[in-house]
């Protein structure tokens, strides 16, 4: 007796599974910003090399720094970082252990603004060294 | 029983990753847009004899160092685990290129701001 030979079973293809939803299109563009962080981490560490090989070098760096393809570079970094530290403040109730404050909780919402105003305290007063130490 | 490795990486990812959101998108303004633009800070804030001593003061070789090592860190070990996701087999040669990066990117750093002396 002859069987009929088994349907082919669909599979659906995993190409650009990541476009199917929303939430895995914001887990890829937070994944994607450790791109921005590897790349800026390249141009700090040759900043480090030039400066170690003296004046003339370092200044090539800095020049480097004011051309236009770097000057968009840094625009696309500065977002991209910018997404970074909202989605890691976002994601960190989920990473770290429960905190209770007084037998509650502390909810994920109270955890995530914190870390964002975390970052807006920290960046200030990195700006302020800056601005206060200027020639 | 072995013991794993993970955690070590987890925790330069982690601290790498926390870094970079409190202090990266203020230091990639400074030194990539407002320094290079002149505004709103001076060009010559990142001048030669500036940045010589704040790599040869020990808290400024030791701030360029671990931001730039912990960033090297965070980024290679979210790169090698998003591999997966985009259909690259996660293997050794993925693990060696990934983690390899950040090591040799650590040493540069490292053997070069040690060479300015103290």
């Amino acid at each position: 007796m002859r069987r009929p030979a088994p349907a082919r079973p669909y599979v659906r293809t995993m190409h650009r599974w990541w476009r199917r939803d929303p939430f895995f299109m914001r887990y890829m563009v937070r994944e994607a910003t450790a791109v921005a962080v590897a790349a800026y981490a390249v141009v700090l560490a040759t900043g480090m090399v030039r400066l170690a090989q003296g004046e003339a070098a370092w200044n090539g760096w800095l020049n480097a720094l004011q051309t236009p393809w770097s000057m968009a570079l840094h625009l696309v970094l500065l977002l991209a970082f910018a997404v970074h530290t909202k989605s890691w403040f976002e994601i960190m109730p989920k990473t770290m252990p429960f905190i209770e404050v007084g037998g509650h909780r502390v909810a994920a919402s109270t955890i995530t603004r914190a870390g964002w105003g975390a970052a807006l305290l920290a960046s200030a007063v990195l700006f302020a060294l800056a601005w206060g130490s200027r020639p | 029983m072995k013991r794993s490795n993970a955690p070590v990486f987890w925790l330069l990812f982690g601290a790498g990753g926390m870094l970079s959101a409190l202090l990266g998108t203020m230091l990639v303004f400074i030194t990539g847009l407002a320094v290079p633009l002149g505004w709103p800070l001076p060009s010559d804030l990142l001048s030669y004899p500036r940045m010589l001593a704040l790599a040869q003061h020990a808290v400024g070789k030791g701030a360029l160092f671990v931001v730039i090592a912990l960033f090297a860190w965070h980024a290679a070990h979210r790169i090698f685990h998003s591999l997966h996701d985009l259909g690259i087999h996660a293997g050794t040669a993925a693990r060696i290129a990934c983690y390899g990066s950040a090591l040799a990117l650590t040493l540069v750093v490292g053997g070069a701001l040690l060479s300015l002396g103290f």
